[in-house]
This record gives structure tokens, C-alpha cells and sequence, in this order.
């Protein structure tokens, strides 16, 4: 459980910091969480460091695979480790960093959801699982990002960003399900014993493009480099974070991660070692001309991405060895400067290098943690980017499969790092020398020491690591490569000094072209600006979006004219076609073998009535009160035929549906026009006749074909186990309440959405009513006849008790709360029609909001009580009690249930029927006085 | 000799029915269709017993019980939609 805490704990707690109005709280608790978070990953650190790999997991749902299942192993711990080690250097820092003016809780609830969301996917041991922490970094970076929500190019570049990762994302949930569908489990442990398999399985080259899409686009691999730079509109502690130790890393993990398996295959070379030299040279020259601090660590944060994919791509255990070690290193360096840029900013107001200049004489412990960094970010000798770039040197030579054009690897790979040493030069130069500054926003000075505190901790580290790599680095890139390659793990000993070889030549050669680069590099800029005209992809990813946004908007308007007839004709003809295509060309006759039952005389004439009827309500249609009116008919008669086919309930709701649907119909009525107009031509009304007749006729026909036969229904399940199963003898409410409970408990929510929605709708919206009828006639002015006031008062306790009756006898005889509740909703309504609103508005001061409410509570915590008592959600529990009078009789939870549908239905009807009933104007204002008279009542009562 | 009666009442009430499917196609005012559904409905009544008789069981004794209880609403809501137009005021 301690080893699920460490992602789940960031995750849960993310809320925390929000809670607090005080910023030192706000990052206290976020310090706290993660804090504690770290604790727990340093206990399993004795198992991880002996070998071995702890795992802990849950069953989540089987069928599909996926299991709530972690591991530590050493890689995982090194990410882990680094995650939540920055993490906390972030906390701090962004405490000093973020303006009071921002919400800071808010941002370390964000920060805290990422930590989480990356926490989970290096410590996933299924890569379903491992999909979803993904999509959730993908999320929570898109969220911190956007921080500052009001600056357009916050916005946009959260947008783009999280368009790319997110797009990769896509594509990478395929890969991981062909990668479960070859090896048949999505255990990584499974997964990584079976590289065999993987790679004679013929789906192997689309599962691996489809994986590096995901990694490529998360670690801004090209072509998809162009969203990391975007992406530093965000406040600097997100950039120094994301892009230092976190989310652009996850890709290089995945790659590495899924290394002993995808690796190994030419098809895995020519793709990843080009995208990663590529992406290391063009991403090392972007970042030599940008003007922006942040910029010029964006593009080298690219530029070092495609060195370790690059190593990955070589395929030898040591180049994979040197990009474990090249991750921690530049993780260090790169958080670091990405905390002193921002710091730079700050205390100046700018991070423009052309503005910026001669800040040493202000800032020199500023200067000299830059300094540092910046070395190890050029591959300076005793700093710790040395020692990986020297390696990586070192491997590019090595043979490869480019055959005759091998030279081009470790060519591009000196090109890239000569730039590397003049973006370097560049950032300290002219940061902090040259002539002295004449324009900055700010006078310039050393920022309070917490906020240096954290860049100072990891320089340190970088000096100390470049200095004694055996005792400080070694056992962790050694346990981390250990757990990737296993077996072929090479006995590497990290150094300084390997003697005077190639690689050092080509780290001198780099260091010394850097320095001649960057004093030519006016020359340099002049050039650059022709090759800018063509690079930005910015603006091709964002005339890719408008287009695509074109596009889409053509096509939809293509497809939907807006013209509701259309659809529908569509949806019916095609249910015809499709249902209709397989009689034809079948020699299976189209009715089946069982005879037709006899019909009696009654059951036939009302058959027909049914029929004149329904075509009446279709002829009438236009006639609005008239159709009505027939179709109550049509509804009585199917009531009729329910019973006449022995379906109690049916016919109850029926009839109990029919007369809320009918006075529903009539408060609509009075506000809509009495007809209907002509709207469509007589093409098209024959069209539309045709259609339902051919789909109306097609359905009876299946029902004739359907009935002809013998079959087997689900019925006989239901009725041997209803009353064993469910406590009941009616099988109809033993089904709604607990066979398919979940499916009514989704239903009346369905309901009371439905309600609150149409509340919100119509709130505040009035309607003026006409003031005379259909022929022309005043209203009569009899507004409440006295004789059906009368008799409908004394009907309401007598209909209450049927209901009540037609509610509890529910479980075992036709009945049920969703009936009662609609006799109760329409009892209720009758005394508003017979004794209108100012009457029994302050009769019924219980809120319709809260009856549905207290309905949906009673019905959830139905559920809840049978999980309590550790049967699945809303298992039905049942006994027999004896009371004195009464006799023995059945308790069942399920009545509880049903009491929930019960109010559901009751607060809903109520609620829509009133709200509408007093939709008209005159009406709102009788409401609003009513209510009034009702509180002025209450106030004289106390 | 109850067998002889149901028949006749079925056959009574069908053409009960009949008839007022005649009145509410025939009108010719609203009232009168109003009128022709709502006597629809008691008539349904009736042959909601009838069946019950005739199949010999109490289970349709609820679905009668409820248009008595609730089937006049409908009537009481048009009515009141052809004398005020508005129902809930």
C-alpha cells in the first residue's frame, strides 16, 4: 500500500494547498505531501538498491487487464526520485517566485497534480495504467501551462501543447493495446520478458511507430519540437519543472523503459537515432539565436532530449547507460538554470539577452550558479554534463548501421555540441558582462535566499557529481541502467579522464568551435533570420488547426443543414435499410412456424380503434388541441391492450404517464401557437409518409416474424429468481429496483437533471399568454369553479392513501414508487389547476428541489448500504419481521430504493409541471406575491 | 349464467367504445371530444373489471382503481385549458 501512497498521494492531495488563504500554508502543504511522498519512495530505496523491484497490485477490472498495479524498479526510483527531489527544490522556489497577485494554492494544487500524474507513470507496472497517469500529466501540463489564463500566449501555448502531447497520446494507447494484443498481457513485467515475441509478431513496426509517436511528441522530439518553446509562457518554477526533470522527460523514459523490448531491430534505428540527431542539431542551432533566456533553455531542453534519444536509438547497453546517466545530469543543470533564468527575470524585469548585460557587478552569486550551469550544460570538463556528453561521444563512434555514412552520427554530434558551448557562452556572457545594462525595467539585485537556495542546491550537485562521479552518481545510473538492460548491464566506470582519445578530442574540438562560433555569431544572426522565415512552426501548427477547423466546419455544414426532418428521415431510412437488408436474398421464410392465436371480437374492435385513432392524431396534427386529445385515446387503448395481454404495471404507468403527459401538453399549449404551419413542401411530406409507413410497417412485420417463432427470452430468469434473488414476487419492480437497479438509479438521475435543467431554462423567462381563445372568445372569468375546488380537495387524502397502497404493495404486486410518485405529482398539480397557486402554494412549503434531491440521496445510499455490508452496489437484502397486529411481512432494502424513485419522481414532475404552469407572465407575478404572503406568515409565526 | 353476462357486457361496452369514438371524430365542438375521451376512460374502466372477471383475477383490480383515480385529471385539464387557457394560475 506505502508503494500505491506515492503517486496516489500527490494526486489525492492535490486539493490541499488550495484550501489555505496564507502562501506560506499553500506551500508548506504542498512541501508536506510531497514530502512525505518522498519518504515513502526512500523506504523501498534498500530493496530497489539490492536488485530488487517491489510491486503491489490490485485487481481493477480484469476483463480488459488493467490492474491497479506499481512497481519500484531502479529506473523508476531514479525518475521517482528526481521527480519529487526537484519537486520539492520547485516548491520552494515557487514560493518566492509567484506574485501575490496570482492564486497560489491553485498553483501548487496543479503542481501537485502533475507531481502525481508523473510519479504514476514511472512507477506503473501496468501500461494501461501507465496510459492513464499519461494522459493526466498531458492534462495537469496543459493546466500549468496556462496558468497565467489571461496572457493569449499562455493560452495558446497550452492549447498547442497539449494538441501535440495529447494527439501522441492517441496514438500511443494503440500501440500499448497492439503491444497487450501480441504479448496477451499488459503486465510490464510480461511484456518486458517477451521481446521475442514482440519482434516476430508481424503487427511489430506498427506497435513501435505508434509508441515513438507517443514518446516523440511528449519528449518534442522533431518534426514535433515547436510546442516546447511555446510552452515557456508559463511561470518559470512550470517550465523549470516540466522541462527540466518531468514532462518532456516521460518520453525519454518510455523509450527507455520499453528499450529491451522495441530495441535491437534496424527498423528502431533508422528511426530513432535520425529523429534524435536531427532533433540534438536543429534544436542546439535554434537555441544559439534566441533572444529570450527561457527561449535558449527551451531549445537546448530539445536539443538534450534528442542527444539521449539519440543514444537510445544507437541500441548498445552503454549508449542506453549514458542516456540513464545523461538524464539525471541534465535534469540537475537544466532545473537550475531554468530557476536562475527565472530569477534573472525577476529581479530585472526581463529575460531579453539583448537587453540584459554587465548584471555581474549586482548579481555575482546569481552569476557564478549560472556559470556553473552553463558549463555543465556545454560539457565542460569537472562539471557533471561533462562526463555523459564525453560518453555520448564516445558512443556515436562506435560502429553503427549507417554503414558507409557512419561518419554523419558522431559529424552532426560535434556540430551540435560546438553550438551547445555557444548558446552557453552566449547565456553568461552576455547575460552578465559585456558593457554595462542602460534600459531594464528594475534595478537589478540578488533575489531573497530562498528562492536561490534551490538553484544553489543543484549546482552544488553538478560540481559535486563532475567531480566524484563514483561515489555520488554511479550507484544510481548503475541500479537504474540495471534494472533496464539486466544481464547486458556493461561494468562501466564513470571518470574524468579516459585517457587522450577521439571523444575528448571532439569535446575539445567542440569547445573551442563554440567560443570561435559565438564571437562570429553576428555574422551567424544575419543568416538565421532567412532560415527563421521557415521554421516556425508555430505558425504551421496553428494554419494546420484553422484549416483543420475549416475543414471541419465545411463538412459539418455539408452534413447537417440544421433541418431536423432530414436527420431523422436519414436515421429511419438507414434503421430501415438495415434492418430490412437481410430478408432480402434469404430462402428462411419471413414468418415463422408457430400458428396465430384466435382473436376475440373485443381485442379486434379495439385494434381498430386504435388504428382509426393513431391516424386520426396524424391527420390532426396541425390542429394542436384536437391531436392531443386523439392521442390521449390512443394512449387509453394501449393501456387496454396491456391488460388484455396481462401486464398490470404496464397499463398503471401507462395511464399514470398519459395524464401528466397530457396536462404537461396543455400548459405548453396555452403559450404556443394553436397550429401548426405548413413548412415543408408536398415533395417532401410524401417522402416522409413514405418513410413511416415503410418503417412503422417494417417493425410490425419484425414483431410478426420475432413472434412467429419459438424462442427463449431472458423472461424465465427473471421469474425463477425474483423472489429468491429479490425478495418479490413482482418480477416487473424485483427488475427496476434490483435485477437492473443501476440502470433505474441512472434513470431518475436522468430525471433529476432533467428537471433542474428545465428549472434553469425557464427561470426568469416569461411568456405573455393570449387573452382570448381559439374562436375569438374571451377566457371565462370563473377562474376556480367552486364545484371542482370542492370535490377535488377531499380527493387528494383518499388518492394519497392509493398511492401509498399502490408504493408499499409494489414489490410483490403490480405497483411501485416510480407509479405512486406520478399519482402523487399529479394529485398535487390538480389542486393547483382546481385552486390555483396563491392557494396551495403555501399549503405545500416543502421545496420540489429538495423532495428530488432527498430521492437521489435515499436511492445512492441504498446502494451504498449493501456495500457497507460487503454485498456489490444496490444488492437487495431482505427479512421477514413480526409485529403484534400486523402479522409476518417482508423488509426490503429494496423498499428504500424505491422510496428514492419515489421522491425523485415525485420533486421532478412537480417541479417542471409547476415551473411551467406559472411560465406567463400574470402568473410570475402571483407566484412572486404568493411567495412573498407565505414568508411574511412565517415571520408572524415566530 | 355469469358467462352469458360477461358476454353481453363485453359486447355493450365495445360498442360503448364505438360510439364514442363516433362523438370524438364527429364533435363537433372541443366539449364534446373532451366528453367522448373522458367517458373513453370509464368505459376502459369497465372493461378493466370485465377482464378481470373473466380471467378470474384481482390483478387488474389496480389498473381500474387508478383510472378512477387519475383519469378525470386529463378531462379536469382540458376543460380548464378551453375555459381559461392557462390551468395553473
Amino acid at each position: 500500500m506505502t508503494l500505491a501512497l506515492i503517486p496516489l498521494l500527490p494526486l489525492l492531495g492535490a486539493l490541499i494547498p488550495s484550501l489555505f488563504r496564507s502562501r506560506n500554508l499553500n506551500a508548506l502543504s504542498a512541501g508536506a505531501i510531497a514530502g512525505i511522498s518522498m519518504l515513502l519512495l526512500l523506504l523501498q530505496a534498500p530493496a530497489v538498491f539490492n536488485g530488487e523491484m517491489p510491486l503491489a497490485s490490485w485487481s481493477w477490472i480484469p476483463a480488459i487487464g488493467l490492474n491497479f498495479a506499481f512497481r519500484v524498479s531502479g529506473f523508476g526510483f531514479m525518475f521517482a526520485f528526481l521527480i519529487l527531489g526537484i519537486g520539492l527544490l520547485i516548491v520552494l522556489y515557487a514560493r518566492f517566485y509567484i506574485s501575490a497577485d496570482d492564486p497560489m494554492g491553485r498553483f501548487y494544487s496543479y503542481l501537485l497534480l502533475f507531481m502525481g500524474s508523473m510519479l504514476g507513470i514511472v512507477l506503473s507496472e501496468n501500461i494501461m495504467l501507465l496510459m492513464m497517469f499519461w494522459e493526466l500529466t498531458s492534462i495537469s501540463s496543459f493546466l500549468l501551462i496556462g496558468f497565467w489564463s489571461y496572457r493569449t500566449d499562455a493560452r495558446e501555448g497550452a492549447r498547442q501543447a497539449l494538441v501535440i502531447t495529447g494527439g501522441g497520446g492517441l496514438a500511443m494507447i494503440a500501440g500499448f493495446l497492439l503491444l497487450g494484443h501480441i504479448v496477451g498481457s499488459f503486465e510490464l513485467t510480461t511484456i518486458l520478458a517477451a521481446k521475442e515475441i514482440i519482434h516476430a509478431h508481424h503487427l511489430y513496426p506498427i506497435t513501435l511507430i505508434l509508441i515513438l509517436l507517443g514518446a516523440f511528441t511528449k519528449s518534442a522530439q522533431f518534426p514535433f519540437q515547436f510546442w516546447l518553446p511555446h510552452a515557456m509562457a508559463a511561470p518559470t518554477p512550470v517550465s523549470a519543472y516540466l522541462h527540466s526533470a518531468t514532462m518532456v522527460k516521460a518520453g525519454v523514459f518510455l523509450l527507455a523503459l520499453l528499450f529491451p523490448v522495441l530495441s535491437g531491430s534496424s527498423l528502431w534505428f533508422y528511426i530513432v537515432t535520425p529523429v534524435g540527431l536531427i532533433t540534438f542539431m536543429f534544436a542546439a542551432y535554434m537555441a544559439m539565436f534566441k533572444d529570450d533566456l527561457k527561449g535558449l533553455l527551451a531549445y537546448s531542453t530539445v536539443s538534450h532530449l534528442g542527444l539521449i534519444t539519440l543514444l537510445l536509438g544507437l541500441g548498445s547497453p552503454l549508449a542506453a547507460f549514458t542516456a540513464v546517466f545523461h538524464i539525471l545530469n541534465h535534469a540537475t543543470f537544466k532545473a537550475g538554470l531554468f530557476m536562475l533564468a527565472g530569477i534573472i527575470d525577476h529581479e530585472t524585469g526581463t529575460r531579453d539577452m539583448k537587453r540584459l548585460s554587465g548584471l555581474w557587478k549586482y548579481m555575482p552569486i546569481t552569476g557564478t550558479l549560472t556559470m556553473i550551469g552553463s558549463a555543465s550544460m556545454a560539457g565542460v570538463p569537472l562539471f557533471n554534463g561533462f562526463l555523459s556528453k564525453e560518453m555520448f561521444l564516445a558512443e556515436t563512434l562506435e560502429p553503427n548501421l549507417f554503414g558507409a555514412f557512419s561518419w554523419i552520427v558522431p559529424l552532426g554530434a560535434t556540430l551540435a555540441a560546438i553550438f551547445a558551448v555557444a548558446y552557453s557562452i552566449r547565456m553568461v556572457h552576455d547575460v552578465f558582462f559585456k558593457e554595462p545594462f542602460t534600459n531594464l525595467p528594475k534595478k537589478p539585485h540578488e533575489p531573497p535566499h530562498g528562492m536561490r537556495l534551490p538553484a544553489e542546491i543543484l549546482m552544488t550537485l553538478c560540481v559535486l557529481v563532475g567531480l566524484f562521479p563514483m561515489t555520488l552518481a554511479a550507484p544510481m545510473v548503475n541500479m537504474a541502467a540495471g534494472s533496464i538492460l539486466g544481464a547486458a548491464t556493461p561494468d562501466y566506470h564513470i571518470a574524468i579522464w579516459h585517457g587522450l582519445n577521439m571523444a575528448l578530442a571532439m569535446s575539445v574540438i567542440a569547445l573551442a568551435g563554440g567560443a570561435v562560433f559565438y564571437l562570429q555569431r553576428l555574422r551567424l544572426f544575419d543568416s538565421h533570420r532567412w532560415c527563421m522565415r521557415y521554421c516556425d512552426g508555430k505558425a504551421t501548427f496553428e494554419a494546420l488547426i484553422r484549416g483543420l477547423v475549416q475543414g471541419g466546419r465545411t463538412l459539418t455544414g455539408l452534413m447537417e443543414n440544421g433541418s431536423l426532418q432530414r436527420y431523422i428521415a436519414l436515421l429511419v431510412g438507414a434503421v430501415f435499410v438495415l434492418g430490412a437488408s437481410p430478408f432480402f436474398g434469404s430462402s428462411v421464410p419471413f414468418i415463422g412456424p408457430l400458428a396465430m392465436s384466435s382473436v376475440d371480437p373485443v381485442t379486434l374492435i379495439m385494434g381498430l380503434v386504435l388504428i382509426v385513432c393513431t391516424v386520426a392524431t396524424v391527420v390532426n396534427h396541425r390542429n394542436r388541441i384536437l391531436s392531443i386529445i386523439m392521442l390521449g385515446s390512443v394512449g387509453l387503448i394501449v393501456s387496454l391492450s396491456f391488460i388484455r395481454f396481462s401486464a398490470p404495471d404496464l397499463a398503471l404507468t401507462q395511464i399514470s404517464v398519459e395524464v401528466v403527459t397530457i396536462i404537461l401538453l396543455m400548459m405548453a399549449l396555452h403559450l404556443l401557437p394553436r397550429t401548426t404551419p405548413v413548412e415543408s413542401s408536398s415533395v417532401r411530406r410524401g417522402r416522409d409518409i413514405g418513410l413511416s409507413v415503410l418503417a412503422g410497417g417494417g417493425a410490425a412485420a419484425l414483431m410478426l416474424a420475432v413472434l412467429s417463432r419459438p424462442y427463449d427470452t431472458i423472461a424465465g430468469y427473471f421469474l425463477e429468481n425474483s423472489k429468491p434473488g429479490g425478495g418479490g414476487t413482482n418480477v416487473v419492480n424485483v427488475i427496476l429496483v434490483d435485477f437492473r437497479g443501476f440502470d433505474t438509479l441512472g434513470e431518475i438521475t436522468v430525471l433529476v437533471i432533467a428537471g433542474l435543467v428545465i428549472y434553469a431554462m425557464l427561470h426568469n423567462f416569461e411568456l405573455t399568454a393570449p387573452g382570448i381563445d381559439a374562436l375569438g372568445r374571451p377566457w371565462v372569468q370563473d377562474r376556480f369553479p367552486m364545484i371542482l375546488a370542492q370535490i377535488t380537495r377531499p380527493l387528494m387524502p383518499l388518492a394519497l392513501l392509493f398511492a401509498a397502497y399502490i408504493f408499499l404493495r409494489g414489490h410483490n404486486e403490480p405497483g411501485g414508487g416510480f407509479i405512486a410518485g406520478l399519482i402523487v405529482a399529479s394529485v398535487l398539480i390538480l389542486q393547483y389547476i382546481s385552486s390555483g397557486i396563491v392557494w396551495t402554494r403555501p399549503r405545500l412549503t416543502v421545496d420540489n428541489h429538495i423532495i428530488m434531491a432527498w430521492g437521489l440521496v435515499i436511492a445512492v445510499l441504498t446502494g451504498v448500504g449493501s456495500w457497507v455490508i460487503g454485498y456489490p452496489f444496490l444488492t437487495t437484502s431482505f427479512t421477514y419481521l413480526t409485529w403484534p397486529l400486523v402479522g409476518k411481512f417482508e423488509v426490503a432494502s429494496a423498499i428504500a430504493f424505491d422510496l428514492g424513485v419515489f421522491l425523485a419522481v415525485v420533486g421532478s414532475v412537480m417541479l417542471i409541471l409547476v415551473k411551467l404552469g406559472s411560465m406567463n407572465s400574470k402568473d410570475a407575478e402571483i407566484v412572486s406575491a404568493s411567495v412573498q404572503k407565505a414568508k411574511e406568515k412565517k415571520e408572524g409565526a415566530h | 349464467m355469469l358467462n352469458v353476462a360477461l358476454v353481453i357486457a363485453f359486447v355493450f361496452m365495445t360498442l360503448a367504445q364505438l360510439l364514442n369514438l363516433y362523438r370524438l371524430f364527429k364533435g363537433p365542438s372541443l366539449p364534446d371530444r373532451i366528453l367522448a375521451l373522458d367517458t373513453m376512460y370509464i368505459n376502459a374502466l369497465a372493461l378493466f373489471v370485465l377482464l378481470g372477471i373473466y380471467f378470474d383475477t384481482a390483478t387488474y383490480f389496480e389498473a381500474a382503481l387508478i383510472i378512477a383515480v387519475m383519469g378525470f385529471i386529463s378531462t379536469v385539464a382540458t376543460s380548464k385549458y378551453l375555459m381559461r387557457g392557462d390551468i395553473v394560475e
